[in-house]
């Protein structure tokens, strides 16, 4: 039956959930029915960004019949020490950032609670608050590390020597502000005890994280603790952990006795989950006049909060992109009384390729040379800081192939010099990595009656297709068509899984789930477990990377200076592609983000209230579908044995790495105009039309 | 969310308590009470009265009534005929999905739109009288270059009601007193020191119908809106236009601004400055000068004069 085998993977596979989520059969974390004794809870939040809670009051005249307890610092139950801070509410006094949760209303009704969250009065001893990130700000200080265990810092030769010496260089700043992960389910837990063991229904990117982190706060092994999640709406990173409205529920239903529901409102998912840390990211490169780089230095200014140092590695990128003798990165932070930033989809590569992208194609524009050729010149062979080779790099094939396919060739590299009607029109190039990761998990597979096989880990699928793919893989991995593989994730008590981040589900889960299979077909058992900790602890890290090219068409109305992307195009080497039908939407909804940080989303801050004052849609701007117009992916054939057994690459995050800076170099390729400052509206444009 | 009580109008002169509020397609109402910015404790349901219906008035205007969905307005083969910057104005904005709810009178009265206002935990001089307007200093970028206050600058959101504006229509209104009009480039206030209030509008009073006067050279007639991204966004500029050119001059115009005042802007001063002369790009210049010359912009928002005026030049060459 060997034909079986290598036949799932790589077809176009449509999601096996496809059908229930059509049918709204499939249930999410605020959806599911335990019993009509459920309670709501509300959360009242900070109205401001640094002081003291010193009491809340409750409104005698809130119908009191309906509300069932008010919980705040002064009486809430007392939590073991929590290694995230923001998961230690009502722990403290202390408000750290507007929008932090102060209080718990918890009601018969949604209503109710609501209205008496409104209704408590909070009394704050308000200080002075400091939320505005700047290159002189006197408390920037060097991490130890960057997110999740790189240096800070990375220097090799002198770069200050070869930006001296240099015919040419280019020095620059470019400010990313912060941004919102935005997903469409927003975060959601239901939450009853059950004697002493917890259930939470939760929607996040790691059941088996979710149930330590819990369990620790509330003195419970995590095997007490049980997380179901078995759909999530979206995360982009911000699901990666427990957040705080696991804790609030799960305290609420303690207290209360009852199952408790908490959904947080959309306007919270702008304080309370996490965010991108705004960056101010200078650049400096030096090159020899044929467009050979001598020196690369990457510096950024980011922010974390004051209960959390999350320090996002946004120039680690950069120490993998380009060949260099001499070479620094480096990272500055500062803590501030606003929200701690976090995961949001590709955490240091998304903006640290804006600055390094955008910096090349300046450097390409003084060079008089193609931004394609001067990639190409600085292509290295090895890992330029530490001379690992590549287990597979296929980048320059990227930028030829996506050139060709685009139609590269006849470009006049010239700005502005393409006009139709009002519009100005423009094209642009920048390159992508991410890197190739696998965590250890844990995966089980059962023969069940009959022919089929259930397969169990306690991975999630946040919409990606991951529950697809992983049928695929034990389908081949047992030689079997698909439909005998019954696939079981997102539920905690299942075989322990690594989180749905860093693009590196499918690898680890994947690796786990082929590991099972395999050793229950070839022992001839009816049950087999696999874990692949100890071949992961084995396996060289450094030197895998996913590559790619993005390239952009834009228009920019000449009187209004409206952008408009005519076409997006990425091209892809991301090793074995799993299933094209699930990867395409992986490869274009990271391009769809990446235009969405290129031209429209940005939490504004205003200094004065110490808060991001867009906290909802219709003020926080991501692209709608009159903004898509021609978007493609494709991915080259790229064979790669060093990795995992599937020979795959993550694919979730690549997506939006570097398409940003391939529209804002089309911009400038269409106007004349620079935008370093994202992101690039029409006000930043038209002044200088 | 503040508990209410709803019941259904039964007739035009049905009266108002106080708290209460009319409700048609609750696009704009209900997301208010979501966000706890509007608080009101009887919504009379006003869609229900049979002011639907897009009626000829004699002499050849259209009487509009006030419960026909922004949809069906624009769809009218009428309205895309004669005063197509109607037609264009309505389909930029919101959503289908939204349209299909909206009313005519319901997005004349669509409160004015600021990031502060819509945030009930933030200062605002609307929310409460006197407590202050952090936009000034604060995020300012899609407000108000014309005619604000200190008090506020917010800006009026609806597409429709700036080609209403330039169009010279007018608003019938029945309330306790009894029934009067008003032009609607008379509905909307400007902030002054009373910004809680939007428009002219008495407690109690219902707009029956928007009366849309002939124009013949509105068959010549656009509405040109710019925004953040390709759709679904209020407008950060947008010029409504109808211009009548004979022997190569301005004979006629009508022209409104949008997303630059507490209410539609009708630009009577470019107007004036444009009758009579030569329909070339110069003079639009010049009289989208003439009327911008009042504009105060603050540290964020100047763009939107260099914006507005270039957005007349090209709709006016457009038509001319």
């Amino acid at each position: 039956m060997t034909t079986t085998a290598e036949r799932a993977v790589g077809q176009p596979i449509g999601r096996v959930e496809g059908p229930d989520k059509v049918r709204g059969a499939a249930r999410y974390a605020a959806e599911y029915p335990v019993g009509d004794d459920l309670a709501y809870a509300w959360v009242a939040q900070s109205p401001v960004a640094r002081g003291t809670l010193t009491d809340v009051t409750v409104d005698p005249l809130v119908e009191a019949d309906d509300v069932l307890a008010v919980l705040w610092h002064g009486n809430a139950p007392r939590l073991a020490e929590a290694d995230d801070p923001e998961l230690a509410v009502f722990q403290s006094d202390r408000i750290s950032y507007r929008g932090q949760a102060l209080a718990l209303v918890v009601a018969r009704t949604l209503e109710a609670a609501r209205r008496a969250a409104a209704t408590l009065q909070l009394d704050i001893e308000q200080e002075p608050h400091d939320s505005v990130l700047r290159t002189d700000h006197p408390e920037l200080y060097t991490p130890e590390k960057v997110n999740p265990n790189f240096p800070s810092d990375t220097a090799s030769g002198d770069v200050e020597a070869a930006l001296a010496g240099a015919p040419v260089t280019v020095d620059v700043t470019y400010r990313t502000p912060p941004l919102h992960n935005s997903p469409m389910e927003p975060h959601a837990t239901t939450a009853l005890w059950a004697d002493d063991d917890l259930v939470l229904y939760d929607s996040n990117q790691h059941p088996p994280g979710v149930a330590a982190s819990i369990g620790g706060l509330f003195g419970l092994p995590a095997d007490r603790v049980h997380v179901i999640t078995e759909h999530v709406g979206g995360g982009f990173g911000s699901k990666g952990t427990a957040r705080p409205n696991a804790v609030l529920a799960a305290m609420a239903a303690k207290v209360t006795g009852r199952p408790v529901r908490l959904a947080l409102p959309r306007q919270a998912l702008f304080s309370m989950v996490g965010h991108r840390t705004p960056t101010i990211q200078r650049v400096r490169l030096a090159a020899t006049a044929d467009g050979h780089l001598t020196a690369i230095d990457h510096d950024v200014v980011e922010q974390s909060s004051r209960l959390f140092e999350f320090a996002e590695q946004t120039a680690v990128s950069t120490r993998h992109m380009y060949a260099a003798a001499n070479r620094r990165t480096g990272h500055r932070l500062v803590r501030l009384d606003m929200p701690t930033p976090r995961w949001m989809r590709a955490p240091g590569e998304a903006p640290g390729m804006v600055a390094l992208e955008c910096a090349m194609d300046e450097l390409a524009v003084v060079l008089d040379l193609d931004p394609i050729e001067l990639r190409v010149r600085n292509e290295p062979s090895v890992e330029p800081e530490s001379g690992t080779p590549f287990s597979s790099r296929h980048y320059v094939e990227c930028l030829r192939r996506g050139a060709e396919r685009f139609g590269w060739h006849d470009r006049d590299p010239r700005p502005k010099q393409r006009r139709e009607g009002d519009w100005w029109i423009g094209t642009g190039v920048a390159g992508a990595t991410y890197p190739t990761m696998a965590q250890p998990s844990t995966a089980r597979v059962r023969r069940l009656s009959g022919d089929s096989y259930e397969v169990s880990i306690a991975a999630t699928d946040l919409g990606t297709g991951a529950r697809t793919i992983l049928t695929q893989i034990a389908a081949d991995a047992l030689e079997v068509p698909v439909s005998q593989v019954r696939m079981r994730i997102g539920d905690s008590t299942l075989p322990r899984a690594s989180v749905a981040g860093g693009s590196s589900g499918s690898a680890s889960w994947g690796w786990a789930v082929t590991g099972a299979c395999r050793s229950l077909r070839e022992s001839g058992r009816e049950e087999a477990t696999f874990d692949s900790s100890e071949l992961i602890k084995q396996q060289e890290k450094d030197g895998k990377h996913a590559f790619g090219a993005h390239f952009a068409e834009v228009r920019v109305d000449a009187m209004t200076g409206e952008v408009r992307v005519s076409r997006l195009f990425g091209m892809y080497a991301a090793g074995r592609i799993l299933n094209p039908r699930t990867a395409r939407s992986q490869f274009l909804g990271g391009m769809i983000m990446g235009m969405g940080m290129a031209l429209h989303e940005e939490s504004v801050l205003d200094p004065a209230q110490g808060t991001w004052v867009n906290h909802d849609l219709a003020e926080y701007h991501i692209p709608v579908h009159a903004d898509i117009e021609s978007i493609e992916a494709e991915w080259l054939d790229e064979q790669d044995d060093q990795l995992n057994p599937m020979g795959s690459k993550g694919i979730g995050e690549i997506g939006i790495v570097g398409s940003p800076a391939a529209i804002l170099n089309a911009i400038w390729h269409a106007t004349g105009v620079r935008v370093r400052d994202l992101p690039a509206r029409l006000d930043k444009i038209l002044p200088h039309l | 969310m503040k508990t209410f009580t709803y019941r259904t109008a039964t007739d035009v002169a049905h009266g108002l308590e106080p708290g209460a509020t009319f409700l048609a397609g609750g696009t704009n109402l209900v997301d208010l009470m979501k966000l706890g910015v509007a608080t009101p404790d009887v919504l009379v349901d006003v869609t229900r009265l049979g002011l639907d219906e897009v009626a000829d008035l004699p002499g050849g205007g259209l009487r509009i009534g006030a419960g026909v969905r922004n949809s069906d307005l624009a769809a009218d083969s009428r309205v895309r005929r004669d005063w197509p910057v109607l037609s264009q104005a309505l389909l930029a904005g919101a959503s289908g999905q939204l349209r299909n709810m909206a009313t005519t009178a319901g997005n004349l009265l669509q409160r004015t739109r600021c990031r502060y206002f819509m945030d009930a935990t933030m200062p605002c001089n609307k929310h409460e009288p006197g407590s202050g307007c952090p936009a000034r200093e604060g995020d300012h970028r899609n407000l108000a270059i014309l005619g604000a206050s200190e008090a506020c600058v917010a800006t009026h959101p609806s597409d429709m009601a700036v080609a209403l504006a330039a169009l010279d229509a007018v608003v019938q209104i029945s309330g306790p007193a009894g029934e009067r009009t008003v032009p609607v480039t008379e509905l909307h206030r400007l902030p002054g020191d009373t910004p809680e209030r939007d428009t002219v509008l008495e407690h109690g009073e219902l707009i029956t119908a928007v009366d849309l006067p002939p124009l013949g050279f509105a068959a010549r007639s656009a509405y040109r809106k710019v925004r953040d991204r390709a759709s679904y966004a209020f407008a950060v500029g947008s010029v409504a236009a109808a211009i009548q050119v004979d022997a190569g001059a301005v004979t006629d115009v009508r022209l409104a601004f949008g997303a630059v005042a507490h209410k539609p802007w009708r630009a009577y001063t470019a107007e004036e400055a444009l009758r009579g002369r030569p329909a070339t790009r110069e003079s639009f210049l010049d009289a989208a000068d003439a009327e911008l010359t009042a504009a105060r912009p603050l540290r964020d928002n100047a763009f939107k004069v260099a914006l507005t005026r270039n957005l007349v030049v090209s709709v006016l060459e457009g038509l001319s």
